[in-house]
């Protein structure tokens, strides 16, 4: 044997035993520290940063969706508050710009007062179902709904249309063609009015009313248009899982305390938050019970269960005549669970990105902190009625504040 | 000083096993003891064989999907004009599926189940009720996701 590769054997043995030696120290610390994610945790949380996030999913059913002009259109009608009865109330009385599109309130105001929380806006356009109860399927048929709903825009849908007719018809027509004729016909008159309202409806000839439906329609799908492009932003956390992910040292604010990470592996972990807030916008898109208290201002609100009759005879649901698209488009619809325990109190999941600068939290504000929001996790209390999903989860003191911790993480 | 070749294979042992530990920890998402994650099953009383498969592979969390579903008799006949109902949910959350899935026979004893969605990681049970000529049965499949 020569002394040349005797020694080359040394050195590649040596070689081996330090990469052995720095790997198992490697090891050794991150089985000490308590807050370090190991290689399959990190996988997870990388599932839940935009880096997943597809691109937003096409509307076969509003087919000016992604055309830039109606987006810019749906954006000044969104803002105008023209679009109400009283002249003062428009989407973004409620769903405020600089405020993620809510309004920190824990039931929404305008003429009245709402039932539920105003719902932030990023990243609507992902939604199978829209508002807490998911009483609509797509954002165009949200978007008409306020504007009849005597608390929020109060009009109805002749005065909104005839509206669109005095002070957008240029803008509307190069959409959608022409407004229908409104000659001869009431100021005011709509199915969900006053009873007035609904007897000036009711005296329109059905070849009229579906012209009138269609161009109310497409408020909406101008609307939906606009929504379509809020987005969600990029987070700290976003950025300490992309640099965890590629092999690098979270460094800036990327990087997270020992508790942040900790929470971090609580809320992918054993505290079980990813079963309803998983994916990137950390939110399944479905219903759950999860036994918050109900309202005392509206007691009887059954979520989903009041929901799944309305959003089946929503004349402007994906298989009615207003919608662009075809049968083979309303998979949601077709497959939509119509009944039964698990939907009494159940709400959609909300997004948590951005949670920590929106309190108060939950479907009407019942929950005013983070911290209270952990603790209603760890004691899972029984619902109002229904089932609640959640179970109990003994945290200590250290984890309820490493979860609210990491759920701080969440945003810019 | 001379280290001899022993000593790193000592060490090379060592780390080897450390590694296989830690491999083996990263690897808890196994699906629990006893899961019968089997795709091709006899239902409960014997009446029929039915197989499961995804149209897709991988299957995802989240979006709606269709599996397919090949119900034969035990002597290997397709059964053509079976009654399927779906149902599932997680049995260990105590809850049922996300969405009511429908089954359509599409021939030769194949039968598309559209609508599934599974929401959540973990393990999921796929309950069919079959009804046919030869009777009433039903068959449960577990699916780890
Ligand atoms: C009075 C305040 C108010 C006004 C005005 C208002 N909203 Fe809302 N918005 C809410 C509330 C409250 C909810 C949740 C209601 C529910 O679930 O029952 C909501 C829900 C939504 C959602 C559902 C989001 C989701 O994730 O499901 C969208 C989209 C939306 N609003 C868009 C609009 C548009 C477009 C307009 C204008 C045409 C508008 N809103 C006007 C208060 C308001
Ligand atoms: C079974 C599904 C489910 C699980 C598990 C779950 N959540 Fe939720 N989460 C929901 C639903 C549904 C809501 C809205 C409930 C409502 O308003 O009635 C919600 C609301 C919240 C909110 C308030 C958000 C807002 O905008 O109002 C926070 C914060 C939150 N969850 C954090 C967590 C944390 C932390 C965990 C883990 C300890 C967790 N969730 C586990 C389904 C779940
Ligand atoms: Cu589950």
């Amino acid at each position: 044997m020569s002394s040349t590769s005797n020694s080359s054997r040394r050195c590649i043995g040596r070689a081996a035993a330090q990469v052995a030696l720095a790997s198992l120290a490697a090891w050794l610390l991150a089985a000490c520290d308590p807050s370090a994610l190991s290689r399959e945790e990190i996988e997870v949380a990388k599932s839940l940063t935009l880096s997943a996030l597809p691109p937003v999913p096409p509307d076969p059913t509003n087919r000016v969706a992604d055309e830039p002009r109606a987006a810019a259109f749906g954006a000044t009608l969104f803002f105008d508050p023209a679009l109400s009865i009283n002249g003062e109330v428009s989407c973004g009385t409620c769903h405020k710009i600089d405020r993620q599109f809510q309004d920190d309130l824990p039931r929404g105001h305008a003429i009245g007062i709402t039932p539920r929380r105003t719902m932030p806006l990023a990243g609507v356009a992902y939604n199978s179902w829209q508002f807490w109860d998911g009483r609509r399927d797509s954002l165009w048929a949200q978007a008409i709904t306020p504007l009849e709903d005597i608390r929020e825009h109060g009009g109805n849908r002749l005065f909104h249309v005839r509206l669109i007719a005095e002070r957008y018809r240029e803008r509307y027509e190069s959409l959608f063609g022409p407004l229908p004729d409104l000659a001869g016909l009431p100021d005011h008159a709509g199915p969900l009015g006053t009873l007035a309202e609904k007897a000036a409806w009711r005296a329109i000839p059905p070849d009229r009313q579906e012209a009138i439906n269609t161009a109310f329609a497409n408020i909406g799908k101008a609307m939906a248009a606009f929504e379509r492009t809020l987005l969600p932003a990029e987070t700290r956390f976003d950025r300490h899982v992309t640099a965890l992910a590629s092999g690098k040292e979270p460094a800036g604010d990327a990087a997270f305390s020992e508790l942040e990470s900790e929470g971090l592996k609580l809320f992918i972990g054993s505290a079980g938050c990813t079963n309803c807030h998983n994916g990137p916008l950390l939110t399944d898109g479905q219903f759950h019970n999860t036994g918050v208290p109900a309202d005392p201002a509206n007691p009887e609100d059954r979520g989903r269960a009041g929901a799944v009759r309305q959003v089946i005879s929503d004349p402007f649901n994906c298989l009615g005549p207003y919608s662009d698209g075809s049968e083979a488009d309303c998979d949601e619809l077709e497959f939509m669970v119509p009944a039964g325990e698990a939907l009494e109190r159940a709400f959609k999941t909300p997004s948590l990105r951005g949670v920590a600068d929106r309190a108060p939290f939950m479907h009407a504000g019942q929950i005013l902190t983070l911290e209270d929001a952990v603790d209603h996790y760890n004691r899972a209390p029984d619902a109002p009625s229904g089932q609640s999903e959640i179970q109990p989860l003994d945290l200590t003191d250290r984890g309820r504040a490493a979860l609210v911790a990491f759920l701080k993480t969440l945003g810019p | 000083m001379k280290h001899s070749p022993g000593r790193y294979a000592v060490l090379a042992a060592i780390v080897a096993l450390v590694v296989a530990g830690w491999l083996v920890m990263a690897g808890r998402h196994t699906p629990p003891e006893g899961a019968d994650l089997s795709r091709s099953k006899a239902s409960a009383n014997g009446i029929y064989e039915v197989t499961i498969e995804p149209e897709a592979e991988p299957v995802e969390q989240g979006p709606l999907h269709t599996w397919l579903a090949r119900v034969k008799l035990p002597d290997g006949t397709p059964v053509v004009n079976a009654q399927i109902g779906v149902d599932g949910g997680m049995p260990a959350h105590g809850h049922g599926l996300p969405t009511a899935p429908k089954a359509s026979h599409v021939g030769d004893g194949v039968y598309r189940i559209e609508g599934m969605r599974f929401n959540m990681g973990g393990l999921w049970e796929l309950r069919l009720s079959l009804n046919g000529p030869t009777g009433e049965d039903e068959v449960v499949f577990n699916i780890q996701l």
